[in-house]
């Protein structure tokens, strides 16, 4: 018998008892659906954090002074000596595969703009920084390291903040009080959006210099600079270069050989492989309910195929008497089994899908439906089919002619 | 209907010394105890016998469905001792029309469908396997009802389409099972005539009952009693000698 011919005998075969055939999929439906659902609200959310950590950047390090994991009686971050302008010239120059390093002090402000105002994040940062973060302008431009060396009073504002403080109007040219002290506006960011709960576009950047004077407060140093952001070029190893930078501020900040770091280093790869972390326990969880709904599905065909293969006992008997050979009747059910399974699979993806389309749209989550998840929940459902089909087919194939064509 | 040429020599059904015994727990049953007969080309056969007698074993043996326990049984000249599972189905779908007394149609299949059955596992496939259904069940009178499902025929077009089913592999022998059993008197000598018809166009025919009536449509008889048979006469004046 050809695959047709078997598919063909299958359909009619089904279709004699719909409801039953599809009353007995309902595992299966169930089981692929939740898994699609399930897959496509959890592919969404770390699509989301992907892109997220992507416009953050995953080249970049960022040093603290201070040890943030604090252990014993260490102090909190902030506790060990700040760093300085000269850490950050060392890694400049001693350090292989930096692209741009940049200085950089932060504090909240206050801005007034006419009669707007607005809190912000204020960064006070060298001229590097717009390198080190690659971030482009939508309008104007970014102070230079002459500017900055010089505490020009210019300053480049977020997205959220024009938008704030200026509504549709181009803000270049004009100037606005940052804790009272007037800097005029050179330039806009572009919008890079939400990041770990936090709106990246909500911040003002100034020159280091600048803010350093007149906008931090007391600092413990006259160079002190908060944190050190790095760039490392995308051919070099990430962690190399950590390691490299490690040892180099060890070094300069004469940290004994066996003693712990007074600075950290924090990379956006390690927030990454935590990530990826969770979501491999998460896959597993999400494999398995889909494994063990798989198996009771499996179960409901095969014991509705049992049914069938005694319901049709004489029939078999007919085909065998009629020339039938086993592995026709063995095809027969099993291609029976498989039909069932597949079409379970396509009614529980048809079902995860819409309902993952619903939910998005209702409570406004991103949905991402992996092209590989359908193709293995459909490859999963005919494997169902396969293997639990195979037990009523083999013992249909198995029947002895004439005692299934005296079957009552 | 019959393949020509040197084939007309061998006879379709050569059982030389046949038994088949059963175990039935400790107790062996001889079914069949040493049969030997021949049933040639074209002949019109009815194998009669009470239930018990060993007709039914006789009757699966012919049609390939079960084989001796010893002796030879040869079907259009092979030894169906020989055959394994496959090879047996192989030999029942070419060379054995089967008929049966409940028809075993397909239900929900048309007409059409139900002859064409045996042709989806014949090997190899002919080629326009709705034409050969056809053909056959015109042959049978029913070329207008090729659409209808079983439900829709009356018992006699069932068992009609039951012998379109039977001849459309083009068989060596048409082996019925009781094919009246289940029709009455007006419909089963309709069913007999058919019978008559095919034979007189050169298939061979078996016919397994118990009515003497049924038997005596035949040209030759086979009586069968307690495993052997006790009787092989042509069927000319059989009705006549039982009324006397």
């Amino acid at each position: 018998m050809s695959l047709l011919e078997f598919l063909r005998t299958a359909m009619i075969a089904l279709r004699r008892n719909v409801l039953r055939s599809v009353l007995t999929t309902l595992g299966i439906i169930i089981g692929v659906g939740s898994v699609i659902v399930m897959s496509a609200i959890g592919g969404g959310a770390s699509r989301q954090i992907e892109q997220q950590i992507a416009s953050l950047g995953t080249n970049q390090l960022t040093i603290f002074p201070g040890s943030m994991n604090v252990g014993g009686r260490q102090g909190g971050f902030g506790s060990a000596p700040p760093l300085t302008e000269k850490d950050l010239r060392a890694i400049r120059e001693r350090v292989d595969g930096v692209v741009a390093v940049a200085g950089n002090m932060n504090n909240s402000a206050t801005l007034v703009a006419g009669s707007s105002n607005w809190v912000t994040q204020v960064q006070g940062s060298s001229a590097e920084i717009v390198d080190v973060r690659e971030w482009p302008l939508s309008s104007g431009r970014f102070y230079d390291a002459i500017e900055a060396a010089a505490r020009r009073k210019v300053v480049v504002i977020g997205s959220t903040v024009a938008r704030e403080l200026f509504g549709g109007a181009d803000p270049v040219g004009t100037t606005i009080r940052v804790n009272n002290v007037p800097f005029e506006i050179i330039g806009v960011l572009q919008s890079k959006g939400q990041a770990g709960g936090r709106d990246q576009d909500d911040v003002i950047y100034v020159p280091l210099q600048t803010a350093r004077s007149r906008l931090m407060g007391r600092v413990r140093v006259p160079d002190e600079v908060g944190q050190i952001q790095v760039r490392v070029d995308d051919t070099h190893d990430l962690a190399e270069v950590q390691a490299d930078l490690e040892r180099v501020l060890r070094e300069r900040r004469r940290v004994a050989a066996n003693a712990q770091d007074n600075f950290a280093v924090r990379n956006f790869a390690d927030i990454l492989a935590t990530r990826s972390a969770t979501q491999r326990t998460l896959g597993l969880l999400l494999a398995s309910a889909a494994a063990i709904s798989l198996i009771v599905g499996g179960i409901g065909i095969m014991n509705i195929m049992l049914v069938s293969v005694t319901e049709r006992t004489r029939e078999i008997g007919l085909r065998m008497a009629i020339g039938a050979r086993g592995g026709d009747i063995l095809g027969q059910f099993l291609t029976e089994a498989v039909l069932l399974c597949l079409a379970g699979g396509f009614i529980g993806l048809t079902l995860g899908v819409a309902i993952s389309v619903v939910v998005g749209k209702l409570l406004g989550w991103p949905v991402f439906i992996s092209p590989g998840i359908v193709l293995l929940s459909i490859l999963a459902s005919a494997a169902v089919g396969v293997v639990f089909g195979y037990v009523p087919a083999r013992r249909a194939s198995q029947l002895n002619p004439i005692e299934a064509l005296r079957y009552e | 209907m019959s393949d020509a040429g040197a084939s007309m020599k061998v006879p379709v059904v050569a059982a030389r010394d046949l038994t088949k015994t059963y175990q039935l727990g400790e107790q062996a049953v001889h079914a069949l105890r040493g049969v030997s007969f021949e049933i040639q080309r074209g002949e019109f056969v009815a194998i009669m016998g009470p239930s018990g007698s060993g007709k039914s074993t006789l009757m699966n043996m012919i049609g390939a469905l079960d084989v001796p326990t010893s002796g030879q049984l040869k079907i259009d000249g092979v030894d169906i001792g020989t055959l394994d599972r496959d090879q047996l189905a192989g030999l029942r779908n070419h060379t054995i029309g089967f008929v049966f007394q409940q028809f075993n149609l397909l239900a929900r299949t048309s007409a059409l469908d139900n002859v064409k059955l045996p042709l989806t596992y014949a090997m190899p496939r002919p080629a326009d396997p709705d034409a050969l259904a056809r053909i056959r069940l015109e042959q049978v009178g029913l070329g207008a009802r090729m659409d209808h499902v079983p439900s829709q025929l009356s018992g006699g077009q069932q068992q009609r389409v039951a012998i379109a089913r039977a001849l459309v592999n083009n068989p060596s022998l048409i082996l019925a099972d009781e094919p009246t059993g289940a029709l009455d008197s007006q419909t089963s000598l309709e069913i007999l005539n058919l019978f008559k018809t095919l034979n007189a166009q050169g298939m061979t025919v078996i016919m397994v009952t118990h009515e003497l009536d049924v038997a005596s449509h035949a040209k030759r008889l086979l009586r069968v009693r307690d495993g052997q048979i006790v009787e092989d006469r042509p069927v000319h004046g059989l009705l006549e000698e039982a009324a006397t």
